[in-house]
């Protein structure tokens, strides 16, 4: 059985409300930092725990939160990006749903570590219900007193505002949510600088991601090294992994860093629909490199996956049977990207329209024998040629799904047919 | 020409400028807002919204049409949004938006004519582990099949 940090309410009947999850130990954690705790020893902790973002670019929160500058004189702000929109993703929903109050006390514990008076949570706008039920929450938080003025009588003083966004992927880029909340459009700006120097309204801020915070309460309670003791080096704590597509039990598991590809698939999600085989696994949210059945003999943590070839990103992973159609599956993706792009770059805006024409066509029937070739090239001139990092997530499933399933693709363009289907 | 503007969505402007006072910053959740009310962002809201926050009508617009959720026209009673994208797909959206398409009369991106429904395709709603999915005036639908679409359109009155 693998520790549960993250679900471990998720079964208790009405795990979404206060009284429920203080009566399970909630805001204790809170009240040990903020009373017992100076933000450097909370930071030295999460810094042992070697916990990595879960937004997906697996970067150490405590370093992150370490780059906050002192003494500016100016507010620092701590947005937490609940934009969820990375296709296969799913997990933050849950933490939203069914325990809102591990999120808000991890807001707590960071917003006091980093020196916040003020956190904004930035969900994303289709999450309407969500967005209502996290807003109870927050109500329930302010009336307990662990949101407002003078926490715990200790005086610390914490705002926090939800902000929602309205249906753009790219405000997930952490500088294009920052730009969302100011009210503009969703266009990332170029770093340098950070937003931990120069953030939301030109002030320092830390961006984290919602299962990111959700496991700081827990490593107050137990200690970075704890923590860090449950996944393999530089790899602490669990992870959160949704599974979907072809398997019989889509849905959320936790489990310790670095858990095998394949028994999340076989045990976890029940296996292959209908008993079909596995074809194809996209390991870490659609942005990442497809692996071959063959490649899914892996381990589960941020390292182990690089090493595969591919990335665990937001821990998303789309398992496809035999027989799905790589080129139909591509060219879902690259719809996805074409209508995400947010124009700012040319690589970006015109290479994901360019492979769309060229995708629609091969599955139209009018494929010619060099567009597989002409897709690969357009997708290597966007990779790295961007502000943002969405022109190389749009780049890596073409230029992975080719070089994997090049066949599939040769076959459809020249005999105007899928190979599978 | 101005619009009408309820007690109701007046109380909501004034708590969205309280509680986020900076700069330009109310202006998407007053977009949310006035689409809740009068279902779609036209040029008078844009207008409103300019006056409200301090900026130009064409730089609400801009905003507005950036962000795919703000609806630059009338939609229907009902806006049904099927998911598209690689999941949903692996599990079923051509046929259910094909059924939908057939049963409604309409195709996506058209409004039925007695303006009940208006259908649209969407990207990834985060709702893949239940997979085929749509949303409905911000109420999600998952595990989709015939029957259950039948179902839950029959029932919207
Ligand atoms: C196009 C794009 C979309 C992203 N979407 C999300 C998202 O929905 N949620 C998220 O937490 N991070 C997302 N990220 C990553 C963020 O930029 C950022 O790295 C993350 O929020 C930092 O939090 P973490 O360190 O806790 O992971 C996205 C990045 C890119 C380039």
């Amino acid at each position: 059985m693998s520790v549960k940090i993250l679900t471990k309410h998720f079964g208790i009947k009405d795990s979404h409300k206060i009284n429920v999850y203080m009566k399970n130990g909630g805001y204790k954690q809170a009240e040990k930092a903020l009373k017992e705790m100076k933000p450097e020893e909370i930071l030295e902790e999460v810094k042992k725990s070697n916990l990595r973002g879960r937004g997906g670019a697996g970067f150490p929160t405590g370093l992150k939160w370490s780059f906050v500058p002192k003494d500016t004189g100016k507010p620092v702000y701590l947005c937490v990006n609940s934009d969820e929109s990375e296709p296969g993703t799913f997990k933050d929903r849950h933490i939203l749903e069914k325990d809102p109050h591990m999120l808000i006390e991890g807001i707590i514990i960071t917003s006091y570590t980093i020196g916040a008076n003020e956190a904004y949570i930035y969900i994303r706008g289709e999450y309407y219900p969500q967005a209502i039920r996290l807003q109870e929450a927050i109500e329930e938080a302010y009336q307990k007193g662990f949101l407002g003025e003078n926490i715990f009588g200790t005086g610390y003083k914490l705002d926090l505002k939800i902000y929602r966004g309205a249906g753009a992927y790219i405000c997930g880029e952490e500088t294009a949510l920052l730009e969302s909340i100011e009210g503009k459009k969703g266009k990332p700006r170029l770093k340098p600088p950070f937003p931990a120097a120069v953030g939301l309204y030109d002030c320092p801020t830390v961006i984290n991601n919602v299962e990111t915070i959700a496991d700081i309460p827990t490593i107050v309670e137990k200690g970075g090294e704890w923590f860090a003791s449950l996944g393999p080096e530089r790899n602490g704590g669990t992870k959160l992994f949704a599974v979907s597509g072809h398997v019989n039990k889509p849905g959320v598991y936790e489990h310790e860093m670095g858990y095998p590809l394949m028994k999340l698939i076989n045990e976890d999600a029940g296996g292959i629909l209908d008993g079909l085989k596995l074809k194809a696994v996209i390991p870490g949210g659609s942005s990442v490199p497809i692996l071959r059945a063959e490649e899914c003999d892996i381990n589960l943590d941020y390292d182990s996956v690089m090493k595969a070839g591919s990335m665990l990103g937001s821990g998303a992973v789309i398992v496809m049977s035999e027989k799905t159609c790589m080129v139909k599956a591509l060219s879902r993706l690259i719809h996805f990207y074409k209508d995400e792009s947010c124009g700012q770059c040319t690589p970006c805006r015109e290479g994901t329209g360019w492979m769309l024409k060229i995708i629609n066509r091969i599955i139209a029937g009018k494929g010619r024998k060099e567009d597989v070739d002409t897709l690969y090239y357009i997708a290597k001139g966007i990779m790295g040629h961007t502000v943002c990092p969405l022109g190389d997530a749009a780049a890596m499933p073409v230029i992975s799904f080719i070089n994997k399933f090049r066949d599939e693709f040769e076959y459809y363009a020249i005999n105007k047919k899928s190979m599978v289907e | 020409m101005s619009i009408e503007i309820s007690e109701n969505l007046r109380k909501k402007i004034e708590e969205i400028k309280n509680k986020f006072p900076t700069g330009k910053s109310p202006i998407l959740p007053l977009l949310h807002a006035f689409q809740d009310e009068l279902g779609y962002i036209s040029l008078e809201v844009e207008e409103e919204i300019a006056n409200i926050v301090g900026v130009s009508p064409v730089y609400v617009r801009e905003v507005s049409t950036f962000y795919s959720m703000f609806n630059n026209q009338p939609v229907g009673k009902y806006h049904i949004q099927v998911c598209g994208n690689i999941t949903c797909w692996l599990r079923g959206y051509d046929e259910i938006v094909e059924y939908i398409k057939k049963k409604l009369g309409i195709d996506i991106g058209e409004t039925t004519s007695d303006g009940k429904f208006t259908l649209s395709r969407v990207e990834c709603l985060g709702m893949c582990d239940h997979a085929p999915v749509m949303q409905i005036n911000g109420d999600f639908y998952g595990d989709l099949t015939f029957e259950k679409i039948d179902e839950i359109l029959d029932s919207l009155e």
